[in-house]
């Protein structure tokens, strides 16, 4: 039955504005900056969220992403900027005002009113028919799975099941942009793993528009289909996960996002779409010319560890030897088994350390490299890609 | 097995202080007063008879036994003097309780919403006149109050009043007196229930569609409830019983029953009648206790 769910009716909280379609513009955040202080907590952002998108907001702790958060839900005033929710501009409404919901970080459930009555608590100030909230209210709970303990206080009920109580009450007024504010810190490992999925179909199949914060890249990558990913107060990259990790606009989002290798050099010349670097660490590498021109001075070539190839004696792919023009001899200097795949460091001849992540494809380690073992680590032009330093 | 051993006796010996404590200076003395309000007054030493003699043998106890009676509780009930004190007592104690919660709340609200340096500053400040004696501090009442007082000279500076207002010996100056006195009992309590309470819980609400008036009411004071019984109790109890404010600052035409008490026992030297009225004074303030745990229980039940 939950299906059947429309899909929002918070349009009508929003004074009769139609909800955009999927795809269009729902939220546009022009130029927003708040201070604390001296602080510059959020220094000029401007974003565009289309309705139906699962944005996250990545960064780590301090970089503002919370405080711009806070801010679509009304919590802080932006000091600059406008906010503009299906074309109106709610920077200065009061929370109570907006058509956004929030699912707070540790929940922040009522600890007086029951499973019940925390949902209904926005329905009831809704002005919704009593018996209307308790239709809807039957419906939240059916759909984040907790029949049975509707009586209940929140502190008789587990961590998980609070997260879903926190859920269901920031659905439960179907609002046209739901926040999450780090929902799934305050879970262990596997029940996090699997609340992801959960609330990746919930999205999907209310057709709603999520709005999540998160220092945790992994959940960002694994949830989000687009991620902003922000430093001190400013929006660094914006783009789909694939793209953040394999085309990531700067050396610090590089390293911010997934592990890599970073070798720093210059540009030294031109071989058709090829470039050249000169690196001190790895000596000169070719790298695929990148779309955006790179200017003269220092540069960085980044290389992902499962980009990196290993092997005992040189390039073993059909084309290797022509595409694997980057190889560099070392040896074995750390080994990091992870189960699924093993991290080797290699030292290289030259002096820089590179690292390769090997998927552990056999039970039997047949392949399996050893300490000190002389190794060659190769990687193709095409998987580097060259940043400014 | 053996964390148990050690730790047992210490333990248990902890959690029998408390009932020592009280069988020794509660229940003991409470047995005096109660066998003191059975007796009959009497031009004597102590002031009272019959007296337990437990050297002169067991048939004078039992006389003695046979003496008690009840009639000092029937005088009470019967004497317009002690139901009205208890009235006028339970009446001050209302409106000074509530008007201390309404003084006290936003107060205490206040302080929990400052930043926490700022908050032990105010802390300090609310305890700081508990330094001076109490006393002191109603005769500095009684100053102020005073014909040609300070609160006289402001008023009449700022042209509120053309005539010096007739402060002392009225209900107003009890009630400023008992509001003043009574102030940090109530705030303490308020501000460390409002204190812990975490401010998302107000801010999840106003997401939720609340409007400012409607947070407090369904959010941040069901929460501080029990803040809210810990202050009403602290001030309600220890005012019906009150005897030197209303003493110094109130008129003298009608009495609360702690200056009532005190006209017995040491004006008219009827310890009898005055242990009978302090016993049902103790009944009357045993009833909101058990009431407010009765609620108490309640709502643990209904999170069941």
């Amino acid at each position: 039955m939950t299906d059947e769910l429309p899909r929002t009716d918070a349009a009508a909280n929003a004074g009769g504005d139609a909800y955009p379609a999927a795809g269009q513009p729902l939220l546009c955040i022009e130029g927003v900056a708040k201070a604390f202080g001296a602080f510059r907590a959020v220094d000029g952002v401007s974003l565009e969220i289309k309705a139906g998108e699962f944005f996250a907001l990545l960064g780590p702790s301090g970089c503002g992403k919370t405080t711009l958060l806070r801010m679509l839900a009304g919590f802080e005033a932006p000091d600059e900027g406008r906010i503009l929710l299906g074309g109106k501009d709610i920077a200065q409404a009061l929370p109570h005002e907006r058509p956004i919901n929030m699912m707070f970080q540790n929940y922040a459930l009522f600890p007086h009113l029951s499973v019940r009555d925390n949902i209904a608590f926005g329905l009831k100030r809704a002005g919704m028919a009593r018996a209307e909230i308790a239709t809807r209210v039957a419906e939240m709970v059916a759909l984040v799975k907790l029949e049975g303990l509707e009586k209940r206080k929140p502190d008789q009920l587990s961590g998980g099941q609070r997260q879903r109580v926190a859920l269901a009450r920031a659905l439960a007024r179907r609002p046209q942009l739901l926040l999450l504010d780090e929902p799934l810190a305050a879970l262990d490992k596997k029940l996090r793993e699997s609340t992801q999925g959960e609330l990746m179909e919930l999205q999907r199949r209310l057709g709603m528009t999520f709005i999540i914060v998160t220092h945790d890249q992994e959940e960002a990558m694994t949830m989000a289909s687009r991620i902003g990913v922000m430093k001190s107060g400013k929006l660094a990259q914006v783009a789909s996960p694939r793209e953040l990790y394999e085309a990531p606009r700067s050396r610090w989002i590089a390293e911010f996002v997934g592990d890599v290798n970073l070798f720093d050099g210059e540009s030294k010349l031109r071989d058709g779409h090829r470039l050249v670097i000169g690196t001190r660490d790895a000596g000169s590498l070719v790298v695929a010319e990148p779309r955006e021109p790179v200017g003269a001075g220092r540069l960085a070539v980044a290389i992902r560890p499962e980009k990196v190839k290993l092997s005992r004696r040189g390039p073993v792919s059909e084309a290797g030897h022509e595409t694997a023009i980057n190889r560099l001899d070392g040896v074995i200097a750390d080994i990091c088994y992870l189960g699924g795949t093993t991290t080797y460091k290699v030292k290289l001849d030259t002096g820089g350390m590179v690292q390769a992540s090997v998927a552990n494809s056999a039970r039997l380690d047949v392949d399996a490299y050893s300490l000190n073992q002389h190794v060659v680590a190769w990687f193709t032009p095409d998987d580097c890609v060259v940043l400014q330093s | 097995m053996s964390a148990r051993r050690i730790f047992a006796r210490p333990a248990r010996f902890a959690a029998i202080a408390p009932y020592v404590w009280m069988v020794l200076f509660f229940l003991v003395p409470f047995a005096f007063v109660l066998k003191i309000s059975l007796s009959q007054t009497a031009i004597a030493q102590p002031p009272y008879e019959p007296v337990f003699d437990l050297t002169a043998g067991w048939d004078a106890l039992k006389s003695a036994f046979a003496a008690l009676s009840v009639d000092n509780f029937r005088l009470i009930g019967s004497d317009d003097i002690y139901v009205f004190a208890y009235v006028r007592s339970l009446t001050v104690a209302v409106t000074a309780t509530a008007l201390l919660l309404l003084i006290g709340y936003p107060i205490a609200y206040g302080m929990a919403r400052l930043p926490k340096n700022w908050q032990a500053v105010a802390m300090v400040l609310v305890i700081v006149p508990f330094w001076t004696s109490f006393l002191i501090r109603i005769y500095a009442w009684i100053n102020i109050l005073q014909h040609d007082g300070l609160l006289n000279q402001i008023l009449l500076a700022l042209h509120l009043v053309s005539q010096p207002v007739v402060w002392l010996s009225t209900d107003s100056a009890m009630y400023i007196g008992i509001v003043y006195s009574y102030l940090p009992f109530m705030i303490l309590p308020l501000y460390a229930t409002l204190a812990k309470m975490e401010p998302v819980l107000e801010e999840a609400a106003s997401d939720l569609g609340a409007p400012p008036g409607a947070v407090f009411w369904l959010v941040t004071f069901p929460l501080s409830l029990p803040g809210v019984g810990a202050g009403v109790l602290l001030c309600f109890i220890p005012i019906v019983g009150e005897f030197v404010i209303p003493d110094l600052l109130a008129g003298s035409n009608s009495l609360m029953i702690g200056q009532t008490l005190w006209l017995e026992f040491f004006t008219n030297k009827d310890w009898p009648v005055a242990s009978a009225a302090a016993i049902v004074l103790l009944v009357v303030l045993l009833l909101p206790l058990l009431l407010y745990e009765r609620l108490q229980k309640r709502q643990l039940e209904q999170g069941r």
